[in-house]
């Protein structure tokens, strides 16, 4: 029985991945007409990407969920506001402040601003201001999570935050530094990782379901969207201070 | 074999390090907050277990396999000599590109798929409505949305317009969508514009932006290259609240047109 789910999960893994080779075959051999360098590494990493995502399914369903779930139905018994709070906090900046995507981004930020003659060209100033983007980031990230944990206990609606999140974005781009601009931007969306993600669902609609006359399906979502969305603004306000 | 199994290990080990201020943060407030044992604490465990196996296992693969091919293509499509450029003519018009607006489409769909944290989320959301939201139909929503975004996005490197007027336009348009669309559908559908793009996506479209503001006289990849993700993040969300509204509108259709 077990075998048979891990064969139909891994099934359903090729498929998933099916279009990508299918793009990457087309263009290469049709399109730019060259043949496909290193056809072993291609079948051989293909296999691992296919059990790579099916642990990771796996394991999803057996724990990431169960336990993002646990904790939300947990703190809400517990009835501690200001402990939900510190814990939505920690989530968003622990798990921020460690992102691979987001500390490349920022070294790519500090080359960027030390051509553009923003901050002087040595290896401390990069740095430095390589970690006070990943910091500024980090905070923008825990400050969402927090902010969303509470609008999904005071029940106010989500668009009203997109909207006021947006309204931010808008207003603060033509001040901010053409060079950090695209930056910003792209920060919003590499900020949430593999793992976070699941985790924050999993508390997003655990709170949800936990807490009386709120609807895990208008209430619960809504958390990773906000978290894409300060880094934004706090990148650019970091642009323009520095 | 032995030289690849030291590079899993560093694989499995970076992982390991990524994961650990999550590991802490939970047992943290687990033992000190809560004070209560987890209820399975042996499956939980196995579970993280295989969630740091399948990512390490998905993303040595990735390196092995899509990566170099993905990042080797976005350069040889914006190469001069495959858009067919002389060194002594003008800026070709953007309609030179073509190529490169499909081959950022079916990436960009393609890649969007086969995204672990679009699938959780998916997971998440048929289970949540009971089914009346299917995940692959949410899934090919979200990856169409993202290879209109991307091609989009590679039309604005090539043509050197300013990233802020698409999004600013972009937000608009999600703006009035939210007014109307399904309530039940808003949250869901912000959330997807923030977990398309990580492990798969992120590399493959950097290289292509990256080339891209390269190839193209009179851009600079500094400023230009950026801006792809963001694209690739804010049309899902419109895709998705479409997908509601049609979904809806032909519901109504139906019921309606029943005696």
């Amino acid at each position: 029985m077990l075998k048979n789910r891990f064969i139909k999960q891994l099934f359903s893994s090729f498929l998933d991945l099916a279009p990508i080779l299918a793009v990457v075959l087309i263009f290469q051999v049709l399109i730019i007409g060259k043949p496909v360098p290193d056809v072993s590494g291609l079948i051989i990493g293909t296999l691992f990407v296919i059990l790579g995502l099916t642990l990771f399914i796996q394991g999803l369903e057996q724990s990431l969920f169960p336990l993002g779930e646990a904790m939300a139905y947990s703190f809400a018994r517990k009835g501690s506001l200001f402990w939900l709070l510190t814990f939505a906090f920690c989530l968003g900046f622990g798990t921020t402040v460690a992102e691979p995507a987001l500390i490349a981004i920022a070294e790519e930020a500090a080359s960027i601003a030390s051509k553009g003659g923003i901050i002087e060209q040595t290896g401390a100033a990069r740095d430095s201001y390589a970690l006070g983007l990943r910091i500024t980031v980090a905070l923008s990230v825990g400050f969402a999570i927090l902010i969303g944990v509470l609008r999904i206990i005071r029940g106010w609606p989500l668009y009203y935050l997109i909207i006021g999140g947006y309204s931010g974005v808008m207003i603060i781009t033509p001040f901010a530094p053409a060079e950090i601009i695209g930056i910003a931007y792209d920060s919003g969306g590499v900020t949430t990782s593999t793992i976070t993600v699941p985790l924050v669902t999993a508390l997003g609609v655990g709170l949800a379901t936990a807490i009386k006359g709120r609807n895990p399906m208008i209430d619960g979502f809504g958390l990773i969207a906000f978290a894409s969305l300060t880094p934004m603004v706090f990148v650019m306000a970091y642009g323009m201070l520095i | 074999m032995i030289e690849w199994s030291t590079h899993f290990a560093l694989a499995l080990l970076g992982t390991c390090r990524d994961i650990l201020p999550i590991a802490a943060i939970i047992i943290g407030f687990q033992l000190l907050v809560i004070r209560k044992p987890l209820a399975n604490p042996k499956k939980t465990l196995i579970g993280f277990f295989y969630v740091l196996l399948g990512i390490a296992f998905f993303l040595e693969g990735l390196e092995m396999a899509l990566f170099p091919l993905g990042k080797l293509m976005a350069v040889q499509l914006t190469t001069p000599e495959f858009l067919g450029l002389n060194s002594d003519q003008q800026a070709p018009s953007w309609q030179a590109y073509t190529w490169v607006y499909v081959f950022a489409a079916s990436i960009g769909f393609a890649t969007t798929l086969a995204e672990p944290s679009l699938l959780a989320v998916a997971l998440k959301a048929e289970e949540i409505s009971g089914g009346t939201i299917h995940a692959w139909g949410l899934r090919i929503a979200v990856s169409i949305g993202v290879a209109f975004g991307i091609a989009l996005g590679a039309f604005r490197i090539v043509t050197g317009a300013e990233l802020y007027y698409f999004i600013i336009a972009g937000y608009v348009v999600v703006l009035i969508q939210t007014l109307f669309a399904p309530k039940m559908i808003i949250g869901l559908a912000y959330d997807s514009g923030g977990v398309t793009t990580s492990t798969v996506t992120v590399p493959l479209v950097t290289a292509l932006g990256l080339g891209l503001a390269e190839a193209v006289p009179g851009r600079n990849p500094l400023l230009d290259g950026f801006g792809l993700i963001a694209f690739a993040s804010l049309f899902p969300i419109i895709a998705v609240l479409s997908y509601a509204q049609i979904a809806q509108w032909l519901g109504n259709r139906s019921r309606s047109s029943k005696p």
